[in-house]
C-alpha cells in the first residue's frame, strides 16, 4: 500500500531537478571556497550565484544573506544573536506563545540569561494582535520576534501591520518565515523588516541548508566562531553542494508559486468538502480566511490525537499532531493551547494536513476517506 | 589535474554520493513524525547513530551529528564554557588551533573567562609539561588538536589526557577533523571527553560531521528548538548527510593500515624530492601525520607559487582555507617561532589515500621548473 504524504509542514520530499543539480557539484565543484586556487574559486562562484538568487527572491541585497545549516540555526542566530549584541540597549524581548521551538528555546536560554521576554497571547483565529504587539513595546525592548505562518495551523500572522508599527522602534523584528517562503510573496523592500529566517527541505530543498536574511545595519553577534565566512556571520566551510540545491529550489518555487498555491487550495477543499460528504464531526481550527493552503489543522471531537495518527498511520496516510519537533512525542499542542486555553479537548484531538508535491487531486481526496472511516469506525 | 588540498577539503566518495542520493530520494520524511515514514527514518538515523559509535568504539547516546567540524568545536567549547562555568572559568588551548577552536576561545574571553594559550614547539608540537603546569583548580576544559591542520604535526593526545584525568572538573576536548583516519585516536582510552569530526574533509560531505560526546558530560547546547541529537543539537536531522557521513568513515577506516602506509611513502617520497631543490625548506616534522607536508620556498610569494601550479592545473595551498584571505603570514608558522622568510612563504601540500606517487613527482618537477622561471623573471 502507497502510503500518502500528508505531513509536508514538517519536511517535504526533494524536488528531483534539486538532487540533479547537487550531483555534478559534489562531483566537479567540490572546492572549499576559501582556498585561492581554481577549485576554491569555482564553488565561490555557485555560491555567489546562489547567494544573488535567494537574495533577489525577495528583493534582499546578497550581503543580507547569511547561509546556515537550516531553519533552527537560523533562528537562533537571529535571536540569541541580536539579543547578545544589543544588551546594552535593553534586555526585553516579544514573542507570542504559538512560535515554534527554535524560537521558544532560544527565547528561553535567553530568559535565563537575565532578558526578560513577553509572550504575547493569541485569540481563537490562531493570529497574534498588533494591538497587543503595541502595548508590549517598551523603551528597553531590542527584539520582536513573531512568525509569519504559524507551523500547526497555517495561521497568517500580521507581519506588516507589527512591522510598519515597528518601524519607529528601535527593536529588531525577526520573522520566522520558514513555513511561509515560498509560497507568500514576501519582498524586504515593502516590508521593514529586519531578520527572516529560511528553511531548505521545507520548500523541497536539501536539508542541513537555509539562510537568514539580516537587514544591513543590523547588529549581530555570531553564535559559530572559526573562519571568515558568510562575513563573519556565521562560519564553517560553506556547504556549496546543499547551497546549489536550495539556490534550485528557490527557482522552482518562486515561478510555480501561483500554480502550488492553487494546487493547494483545491487540495485543501477537496479534503475538507471530502469530510463534510462523509458526514465527520470535525471543526477547522484558526480563523480559515487566515490561513495558507498548505495546511489545514482539523479537530475531531471525542478523538484523541494519538489513536487518530496511530490508525492514519495503519491505513496508509501520514499526517501529525504538530510540529514534528517535538520530537516523536505527542504532546498536547502549546499552539492550540495558547488559542483555547490548556484544558480544551482540541488541543488532544486535533491532527494537522500539511499539503505538497506528494500530492494530487485524487490521493488527497482517498486519504480524506479513510480519515473518514477511521473517524467513523473510532466514534463507534 | 592533481588534487592536492585534501587538508581543505576532499572530493566526496563515489558510494558516499550514492547512499546521499538514495537516502534523500527515498526516507525524506521528518524522524521526529510520529507516522511509519517518520518511524523509519528514525529507525535508519539511529541505525548510522550505531554503526558511527562501533567506528569510534563510543556508545551510540554518544555520537551527536552536527553540520560540520566548525559547529561541533564551538559547540564542545562553549557547551562546556556556559554549562560549568559555576565550577571554574578558566580553559587551557594552544596557539596553533584551528580559527573555529581559537575565535570560539576568544569569544569567551569577551565574556569574562580566562584562557590560556600554550606555546608550541619549532614543530609546532605542545609540550605535556606546559598542560600540567598551566592546569589550576578552575580549569574546566583543555582543548588541543590531534593533527595540526597546517604542518600535519600530531600532538601528544594521549599523555595530555592523562594529566587531565585526575582533575575532576576539567573537561577535555579535541579537535580531530584532520587527524579522523590519519592516525588513531580511541576516544575512551585516552581520556577524551569531547571529540569534533568532520565529513568534508574524508571524502564525505560538506554539512556533515559530528561531534563525540562522553555519557557523563552535559554541555549548553549552541542551537535552541526541538529535542532532536539527545537533546543536544535541535534542527531537523540530515539523514541524508549522516548516512553519507557514517558511509565515508566506514570506508575511510577499511583497510586504513593499508591507506596510511600509501600515503606515509607518498609524503617520505615528497619530502626526499623536494629537499633537493636547496630553495626549499621543510616546515613539517619527520613524524607528522602521513597526509601534509608543509615547507616553504624563502623569496617566494605563496599566492604566486600556487597560480603558477594552478596554471598547470596542480591545486595546493597556503595554509587553513579558512584563512586564506588574510596576508601571507602563517600564525601557526609564527607560533612555531620561524622566522619571517618562512612564515610568509609557506606551501601546503595536503593528500589523500587516491594520489599516486606520479601525482607527486609531477607536482615537485613542475614545482623545481616554476621556481626556476620565477626566479629568472624577478632577476635573481
Amino acid at each position: 500500500m502507497e502510503s500518502i504524504y500528508l505531513d509536508h509542514a514538517a519536511t517535504t520530499p526533494m524536488h528531483p531537478d534539486v538532487i540533479e543539480e547537487m550531483v555534478p557539484v559534489y562531483k566537479e565543484t567540490f572546492g572549499n571556497p576559501s582556498s585561492v586556487h581554481q577549485f576554491g574559486r569555482s564553488a565561490r562562484r555557485l555560491l555567489d550565484q546562489a547567494r544573488r538568487t535567494t537574495a533577489s527572491s525577495i528583493g534582499a541585497n546578497e550581503k543580507e544573506i547569511v547561509f546556515t545549516s537550516g531553519g533552527t540555526e537560523a533562528d537562533n542566530l537571529a535571536i540569541i544573536g541580536t539579543a547578545i549584541a544589543n544588551q546594552q540597549k535593553g534586555k526585553h524581548i516579544i514573542t507570542t506563545s504559538i512560535e515554534h521551538h527554535a524560537t521558544l528555546h532560544a527565547v528561553e536560554s535567553l530568559e535565563a540569561q537575565g532578558f526578560d521576554v513577553t509572550y504575547l497571547p493569541v485569540d481563537e483565529s490562531g493570529a497574534v494582535k498588533t494591538e497587543d504587539v503595541q502595548q508590549a513595546l517598551r523603551d528597553d525592548t531590542i527584539l520582536v520576534s513573531i512568525m509569519m505562518v504559524n507551523n500547526e495551523t497555517g495561521v497568517i500572522q500580521p507581519i506588516e501591520e507589527i512591522a510598519d508599527l515597528m518601524n519607529s522602534h528601535q527593536a529588531y523584528f525577526h520573522s520566522d518565515i520558514v513555513q511561509a517562503y515560498g509560497l507568500l510573496n514576501i519582498n524586504v523592500k515593502e516590508l521593514p523588516i529586519d531578520l527572516l529566517a529560511v528553511s531548505g527541505h521545507k520548500i523541497n530543498g536539501p536539508k542541513g541548508v537555509g539562510f537568514l536574511y539580516v537587514r544591513e545595519g543590523t547588529q549581530l553577534a555570531t553564535l559559530q566562531h572559526g573562519g571568515e565566512q558568510e562575513r563573519k556571520r556565521r562560519a564553517g566551510t560553506e556547504n556549496v553542494p546543499a547551497v546549489k540545491g536550495f539556490e534550485k529550489a528557490v527557482e522552482i518555487i518562486t515561478e510555480k508559486r501561483t500554480s502550488y498555491r492553487e494546487a493547494y487550495r483545491r487540495y485543501r477543499n477537496r479534503f475538507i468538502e471530502t469530510l463534510k460528504e462523509e458526514s465527520v464531526n470535525y471543526s477547522i481550527n484558526g480563523a480559515e480566511d487566515k490561513t495558507m493552503e498548505s495546511i489545514v489543522n482539523i479537530s475531531f471531537p471525542g478523538m484523541n490525537v494519538e489513536t487518530l495518527l496511530t490508525n492514519f498511520d495503519l491505513s496508509g496516510v501520514a499526517a501529525s499532531s504538530g510540529s514534528a519537533c517535538t520530537a516523536g512525542s505527542v504532546e498536547p499542542s502549546h499552539v492550540l493551547s495558547a488559542m483555547y486555553g490548556a484544558e480544551d479537548d482540541r488541543t488532544t484531538n486535533s491532527i494537522r494536513f500539511s499539503f505538497g508535491l506528494a500530492n494530487n487531486d485524487d490521493n488527497v481526496e482517498q486519504a480524506a476517506k479513510k480519515v473518514s472511516q477511521i473517524v467513523h469506525r473510532l466514534s463507534d | 589535474m592533481i588534487y592536492l588540498d585534501n587538508s581543505a577539503t576532499t572530493h566526496p566518495h563515489e558510494e558516499v554520493l550514492r547512499s546521499y542520493q538514495k537516502v534523500a530520494d527515498v526516507y525524506y520524511a521528518n524522524p521526529s513524525s510520529v507516522h511509519r515514514f517518520g518511524s523509519e527514518v528514525e529507525r535508519l538515523l539511529q541505525q548510522s547513530r550505531t554503526q558511527a559509535a562501533q567506528l569510534f568504539g563510543v556508545h551510540s547516546r554518544e555520537v551527536i551529528f552536527t553540520s560540520g567540524g566548525t559547529e561541533g568545536n564551538n559547540m564542545a567549547i562553549k557547551g562546556i564554557a556556559f554549562m560549568h562555568q559555576n565550577r571554574g572559568k578558566h580553559m587551557i588551548t594552544s596557539s596553533v588551533e584551528h580559527p573555529s577552536v581559537m575565535e570560539a576561545f576568544r569569544a569567551l574571553e569577551s565574556l569574562g573567562f580566562e584562557v590560556t594559550y600554550l606555546p608550541v614547539d619549532s614543530e609546532g608540537k605542545v609540550q605535556p609539561s606546559d598542560v600540567s603546569d598551566a592546569m589550576r583548580k578552575d580549569t574546566i576544559l583543555v582543548s588541543i588538536m590531534s593533527v595540526n591542520n597546517e604542518l600535519g604535526t600530531i600532538q601528544p593526545i594521549r599523555e595530555i589526557g592523562q594529566i587531565v584525568r585526575p582533575f575532576p572538573k576539567a573537561f577535555f576536548h579535541v579537535d580531530h577533523v584532520q587527524g579522523l583516519g590519519k592516525i588513531d585516536l580511541p576516544i575512551k582510552e585516552y581520556a577524551i571527553d569531547l571529540c569534533t569530526v568532520s565529513g568534508h574533509k574524508i571524502h564525505g560531505l560538506k554539512g556533515t560531521g559530528a561531534l563525540i560526546v562522553q555519557n557523563n558530560v552535559s554541555l549548553f547546547p549552541l542551537l535552541h528548538g526541538g529535542g532532536q541529537e539527545l537533546e543536544a543539537r535541535a534542527g531537523t536531522e540530515n539523514l541524508a548527510g549522516n548516512v553519507a557521513f557514517v558511509k565515508a568513515l566506514r570506508l575511510l577506516l577499511e583497510k586504513k593500515e593499508d591507506k596510511r602506509a600509501h600515503m606515509s611513502s607518498l609524503r617520505n617520497q615528497l619530502w626526499h624530492d623536494l629537499i633537493e631543490n636547496q630553495q626549499v625548506v621543510i616546515n613539517s616534522p619527520k613524524n607528522g601525520a602521513p597526509h601534509i607536508l608543509n615547507f616553504s620556498v624563502p623569496g617566494y610569494r605563496p599566492e604566486v607559487m600556487i597560480h603558477a601550479l594552478g596554471e598547470e592545473d596542480i591545486f595546493i595551498s597556503t595554509k587553513s582555507a579558512c584563512s586564506s584571505k588574510e596576508p601571507d603570514v602563517s600564525a601557526i608558522l609564527q607560533a612555531c617561532g620561524l622566522n619571517s622568510d618562512r612564515t610568509t612563504s609557506a606551501l601546503r601540500v595536503s593528500f589523500s589515500y587516491e594520489n599516486t606517487e606520479d601525482e607527486l613527482r609531477t607536482f615537485v618537477q613542475t614545482l623545481n621548473s616554476k621556481i626556476e622561471k620565477l626566479q629568472a623573471t624577478m632577476g635573481r
